[in-house]
């Protein structure tokens, strides 16, 4: 097997360049995995990255731009002119620049081309601001004043930076406050009135007569409600008239004044004069708010909690159907059946579901449950929906259910690997001691096969966790209303739709009006989703390997 | 330890132990019940999938039925002139010669409202035509013996008074009550065809002495008052031939297709009626044949011709290359057994029910070419018939007045297995196509279910990607298990395994969003790297040797990857270096430009490289792992015996090792074409989706996959197209499962060979 080989004349007839080229082949394929994790790695980190804003100046009296760097490539002047580009003479390549310039209200983009011979020189000015906003995406420009509560304070930008802050300090308060109204009590309040709808429905249903005390009970839960919700709404507008105090003024690189309300603003810095430590806090932060928050601006902008959320609630539930589904099957088929031409069939069957597309899953999903099934029991427990469907449209529970017959295979025969590694000396053992057959599964044989399942339910959970097209079609949006789990009894509500990472990705990538800006937000997600699976299949992995040893060491 | 238990033991008398077993002995049983009970009904469950995807799938080659409900007399004991059915199938019209038309109800034979048509000049004012026009806006035209004529329109109406469900019934003048005067010569109106659609009409006459006119009718509602004012104007069509037998206006009022000489069709285009000129002027029929019954089908496109002999043909006007119409005979009917003598066009599909003299009925799907249903023999004196908006019902009315209503389970007529696989003329196209279009804005629109283009962008996604991935896979498969050391090897067959983990929504994504449009500017630089890297590979094995010992000793046998790591790196940052100057020197700047130009390839930048690259890199990890685990299971005895023989290492690969494992490796092949076949959402995201046939590499497809994914959810449930996206389901699942049965199979075979050997 020794390459030394080549050291004979006839090298040639030895294959050996042969040899060489199958582990190009090996090289290769280790390039493709390592670049593929390595790029969306590097993309996904260096997104929350506060860089630098640059300033260019346009030759020929153009003005300036300004903004962050987004990427450069070398690009054929052929190319550019059939995208009808004016281009220089003379040259067949011409370096440009992508431009991240930011307010898109002005100018109607946010990314612009520059090539390198439009443009004299490349400047970093300290005082540019960096505004996220809540809508509009982000603006670029100088800080010149700050209004509140009816003053003007203009004056050098390191005073202005402080009281900013206090201002923004006194922003997110308020924010908060309106959101924890809007959300929670309201929706709450909104909660508990559409209840007494359906019940007043089913009163109505029933054919109770309209002189029912009980209908007089529900007009008097409603004016109740209702007064509520008056007191809520007046402490909004109290609140909405609070946060609408302040603005500041921005000029941009143009020149043009601009007013900004402060409370859209969601985060104002100054890239160019952070030190390092002020950049990873900034950093961490952004990180923070990806994790944590709910998305703004068509998903393009904020955080992907409710799709984290979503994906962990899916995947949990799913793995609480699919884990007794595949043990007790896998038992069934290991040491009940009788082992014969049908077993052996079905074992094979069943191994080969797990490589049946996922669609199709999705289309039986669709058609079996969400349809049949969910339309039955809309029909039998919720008529007073009608016609609005509870359970007969795509939903959490739905979704969960096919993708946990998805992964019922890999349980089964991960389970099914697991029992027939266990040594025949070990049941053989307890039967002699006079255990019956439930006692020897129960106490010797399921205890030892418990990695076994752990390493099938793990990697039911990977493959879960990664799955989109099924989800499309039995439950996933991309913009879910609310959590499948908030404080609104029953507390988790299986009937709703809900946001997925894997979807995400899918939807901001390929169906966002603005793909260019999402695009960072996309990779950013696609790195969590990547860690998250790998990082399930290593653990399945570990198992699996600690779990041989184990029995390599009873078997001698 | 032992103490406690002996004392436990001893404590328990006979008759406690003998109850304890019993006890035991229950639940063991009740265990096993358990377990079988539940392992059987997930199994059960998991093959449900199977038999629920047949269950929906099935409904589509079932037939039709038909099947007769009640037969009762009409209001009047005559034969009436037409037959119209509301949407529930509850209330007839009928119309009679005298211009009276009855409303009456098909459950108690009541009637429920009776209107006068026509106030008639005189005594001798008789309703000589009436014609149906659209089926979908129900507008009738009528003509008498004095040379007026008007359109009116059935309308039902459903509504709840009281909450009870009551359908009101009645007549619409859409161009007003007071009658037009279709010619002012006053001549009888021997044949009348009228369409009313958007406040405008028009009415098409052919008079007693033979001449054939176009009233155009326009109402104008008034600006303030929105009183309606409904101004007409009628043009003579310099027709020649004098002896027409049939006129149809189609419902856009732009063709008119008239019928002469027994079996001569004629269009015309009357949109500008006062030059009215012909298109086209065909026989249709044989020459001792006649036309005996022809109509337009919905969206008045198709025109379908009944003859003498019970031939049935549908025609439509085809542009040809010079941009202009011809009338062609797109397809052949099943014909019926006698001369046809009704042809009745369906609301909204493209399928029509056929009546012959013989007394048989049929109903045909135009699109399907497909004779859905048949009853023979049913009547010996039939009038007229009319088929329910919703297809679900026929009235038959004979010449005595009595009345059958017939119910019809007729769900998919579309689905024949020339319209799921065949090229399929279809409307308004200028040759037989393989079509996927499954809905549209409009109606009428004729639903173009041809699963071909699908099954054909599934196999060149696959086919490429096999393209891709095999190479790369089986012989990184075979370095591996045969040359790489203990060490590395653990460390590498892990980490391509991981690969088959990475969610392939993240690959769609790489593969729509940088891949495509990078590939897009470095094409030349992509297909330098297949040429490029190869060659440096060998370049490096023939320059290996010359390397100084001491370099050469530092890799350890079996390193080799590691060392070309670089190298290839090297080669494929050279290549896409050096491809930009091509690009550059040869094809002007611009390769995908360049192709185009010169050689009309069209250039999509999400094509069927981009797909192919993505899903290989999805299927490598299956093909490889299988592979290896074949080729590492080869007996070591085999190699060793080879290898003492004095073959070199490579020769026992290729003579030894490849045939001995070459199932194994046929079997990782097929489970990886399987995954590529299913594969979704990167063919979904790295294509355009766009169903086209076309074997060009730069070109993308439609995938049977992921057009499951785009259209499920927003198919009904239960529609024609419901049950075919579940077909497209059933053939993915049939097709993966059978190969991935196929692999298994020949895997276990090889695994007792080995045990054998």
């Amino acid at each position: 097997m020794s390459l030394m080989a080549n050291r004979r004349p006839h090298w040639r007839t030895s294959g050996t360049p042969w040899v060489w080229l199958t582990a190009g082949t090996v090289a290769f394929s280790l390039i493709l995995v390592l670049g593929v994790l390595g790029m969306v790695g590097y993309q996904g980190i260096i997104h929350f990255w506060p860089s630098s804003v640059v300033q260019i100046s346009l030759k020929g009296n153009q003005g300036t731009a300004l903004g962050e760097v987004a990427g450069s490539e070398n690009v054929s002047v052929a190319r550019l002119r059939d995208q009808g580009v004016q281009t220089p003479e003379g040259m067949s390549q011409v370096e440009r620049l992508l431009l991240k310039t930011g307010n898109r209200k002005i100018y109607g983009f946010d990314f612009k081309w520059f090539n390198e011979t439009d443009y004299d020189d490349l400047s970093l000015p300290p005082d540019v601001a960096v505004i996220e906003r809540e809508e509009w995406g982000n603006f670029y420009g100088f800080l010149v004043g700050l209004k509140f509560d009816g003053q003007i304070l203009k004056g050098e930008r390191g005073q202005l930076e402080l009281k900013l802050s206090e201002m923004m300090a006194r922003r997110y308060e308020i924010k908060e406050k309106i959101l924890r109204v809007e959300k929670s009590e309201m929706g709450a309040l909104n909660y508990q009135m559409d209840k007494i709808r359906l019940e007043r429905r089913k009163l109505e249903l029933d054919q109770v007569p309209g002189s029912d005390p009980r209908f007089a009970d529900l007009d008097f839960r409603v004016s109740e409600l209702e007064e509520q919700y008056i007191v809520l709404g007046e402490s909004l507008r109290e609140l909405n008239q609070m946060i609408d105090r302040d603005s500041i003024e921005m000029i941009t690189t143009q020149g043009e004044p601009v007013i900004l309300d402060v409370k859209d603003l969601v985060r104002v810095y100054f890239p160019n004069n952070m030190n390092i430590f002020q950049k990873f806090a900034h950093y961490f932060a952004k990180l923070w708010e990806f994790i944590t928050d709910d998305p703004r601006e068509a998903n393009t902008e904020g955080g992907i909690f409710p799709a984290i959320f979503g994906t962990v609630a899916m995947v949990l539930l799913m793995a609480v159907l699919v884990t007794p589904f595949g043990v007790v099957a896998a038992i069934y088929l290991n040491e009940y059946a009788a082992q014969g031409a049908l077993t052996k069939i079905i074992r094979i069957a069943v191994n080969n579901l797990a490589g049946v597309p996922s669609v199709v899953y999705g289309v039986f999903g669709l058609g079996f449950f969400v349809y049949f099934l969910g339309g039955t029991i809309d029909s039998l427990f919720f008529e007073a929906n009608a016609p609005a469907p509870v359970f007969g449209t795509p939903g959490l529970m739905w979704s969960s259910l096919t993708l946990a017959l998805l992964t019922v295979p890999v349980v089964i025969v991960s389970t099914e690997e697991g029992l027939t590694r266990i040594p025949r000396s070990i049941r053989e053992g307890s039967l002699a001691l006079g255990a019956t057959k439930a006692e020897t599964l129960w106490r010797t044989v399921l205890p030892m096969a418990t990695p076994a399942m752990m390493t099938g339910l793990i990697l039911a959970v990977a493959r879960a966790a990664g799955e989109v097209a099924p989800l499309m079609m039995v439950g996933v949006v991309k913009l879910a209303p609310a959590l499948p789990v908030d404080g609104n009894f029953p507390f988790i509500h299986l009937d709703r739709k809900f946001m997925h990472m894997g979807f995400h990705i899918y939807d901001v990538g390929f169906q966002s009006p603005n793909v260019e800006a999402a695009r960072p937000l996309v990779y950013a997600t696609s790195f969590l989703l990547i860690i998250l699976i790998i990082s399930l299949n290593m653990t399945a992995i570990k198992i699996r390997n600690s779990l041989r040893e184990k029995y390599n060491a009873t078997e001698t | 330890m032992n103490e406690i238990d002996v004392k436990y033991v001893t404590n328990i008398g006979e008759f406690d132990k003998s109850r304890r077993d019993k006890v035991r002995n229950l639940k063991d049983g009740l265990f096993g019940l358990f377990m079988s009970v539940g392992g059987v009904s997930v199994i059960g469950a998991i093959l449900l999938i199977f038999f629920y995807l047949l269950y929906v799938v099935l409904p589509l080659i079932y037939g039709a039925s038909i099947e007769k409900v009640f037969s009762i007399d009409g209001p009047r004991s005559e034969s009436s002139l037409l037959l119209d059915i509301d949407e529930y199938d509850e209330i007839g019209l009928n119309i009679y010669p005298d211009g009276v038309a009855i409303f009456s109800s098909l459950l108690d034979e009541k009637i429920i409202k009776r209107s006068s048509l026509f106030p008639f000049e005189g005594p001798s004012e008789t309703i000589t035509s009436v014609a149906a026009g659209d089926p979908a806006s129900r507008v009738y035209a009528v003509g008498t013996s004095s040379g007026r004529g008007n359109l009116f329109q059935a309308e039902y109406e459903l509504t709840y008074p009281e909450d009870r469900r009551v359908i009101i019934p009645r007549i619409n003048f859409p161009s007003g009550q007071e009658p037009l005067v279709l010619d002012s010569k006053g001549d009888a109106i021997r044949l009348v065809s009228g369409q009313f659609m958007d406040e405008r009409g028009t009415v098409v006459s052919v008079t007693k002495d033979g001449r054939l006119l176009v009233t155009i009718i326009t109402v104008e509602t008034a600006f303030l008052s929105e009183d309606k004012e409904i101004v007409y104007e009628t043009f003579q069509v310099n027709d020649t031939s004098k002896n027409l037998t049939e006129i149809r206006l189609d419902v856009e009022q732009r063709y008119l297709v008239t019928v002469s000489g027994g079996g001569i069709v004629a269009l015309w285009d009357v949109s500008d009626p006062k030059r009215s000129n012909l298109v086209d002027k065909v026989s249709v029929v044989k020459p001792n044949e006649k036309i005996s019954a022809i109509s337009f089908l919905s969206g008045g496109i198709s025109l379908v011709v009944g003859t003498g002999s019970g031939s049935l043909q549908q025609w439509f006007p085809v542009r040809d290359e010079n941009n202009l119409y011809t009338l062609r005979k797109i397809r052949d009917f099943e014909p019926m057994p006698t001369e046809i003598t009704n042809i009745k066009p369906e609301h909204f599909r493209k399928a029509f029910a056929v009546t012959d003299k013989g007394g048989n009925f049929a109903l045909y799907h135009a699109t399907a070419n497909n004779k859905v249903a048949d009853v023979v023999g049913l009547f010996d004196d039939l009038s007229t018939l009319a088929i329910s908006p919703r297809s679900k019902a026929v009235l038959f009315a004979d010449s005595a007045g009595q009345l059958d209503l017939f119910k019809v389970d007729n769900e998919h007529p579309e689905i024949s297995l020339g319209a799921l696989w065949g090229e399929i003329w279809y409307e308004s196209r200028s040759e037989p196509e393989y079509v996927w279009q499954s809905s549209a804005a409009n109606s009428d629109f004729e639903p173009k279910y041809s699963l071909t283009p699908l099954v054909f962008g599934t196999l060149k996604a696959s086919f490429y990607s096999m393209l891709f991935a095999v190479p790369l896979a089986i012989f990184g498969a075979i370095y591996t298990a045969y040359f790489m050391s203990p060490r590395m090897r653990s460390i590498v067959k892990p980490t391509i395994e991981i690969m088959a983990a990475l969610p392939t929504v993240i690959l769609g994504f790489l593969a729509g969003l940088w891949l495509a449009p990078y590939l897009e500017k470095n094409l030349a630089g992509f297909f330098l790297i297949m040429l490029f890297v190869p060659s440096i590979v060998f370049l490096t094995s023939i320059l290996w040797p010359s390397v100084p010992r001491v370099i050469r000793e530092s890799v350890p046998d079996g390193w080799e990857s590691l060392l070309l790591v670089p190298i290839v790196c090297l080669g494929i940052w050279s290549s896409l270096t050096l491809g930009t100057v091509i690009e550059i020197q040869f094809f002007g700047g611009n390769l995908p430009h360049w192709l185009n130009l010169h050689h009309g390839i069209s250039y999509d930048q999400r094509n069927s490289i981009v797909v192919g690259i993505a899903i290989g890199f999805a299927v490598i990890p299956t093909i490889f792992s299988i592979s290896e685990d074949a080729v590492f299971g080869v007996p070591r005895s085999l190699t060793m015996g080879s290898l003492a023989l004095g073959a070199t290492p490579w020769q026992t690969v290729t003579r030894v090792i490849l045939l001995t494992a070459s199932p194994g490796i046929f079997s990782a092949v097929m489970i990886g074409m399987g995954r590529a076949v299913g594969e979704t959402m990167i063919v979904l995201m790295a294509t355009g989706n766009t169903p086209i046939m076309d074997l060009n590499i730069f070109q993308g497809f439609r995938a049977l996959s992921a057009n499951i994914a785009v259209e499920m959810p927003e198919s009904e449930v239960n529609s024609t197209h419901y049950r075919i996206l579940f077909l497209a389901a059933l053939v993915l699942f049939l097709s993966t499962f059978f190969v991935n049965t196929l692999a298994e199979v020949v895997r276990q075979r090889l695994r007792k060979k080995y045990a054998n050997l």
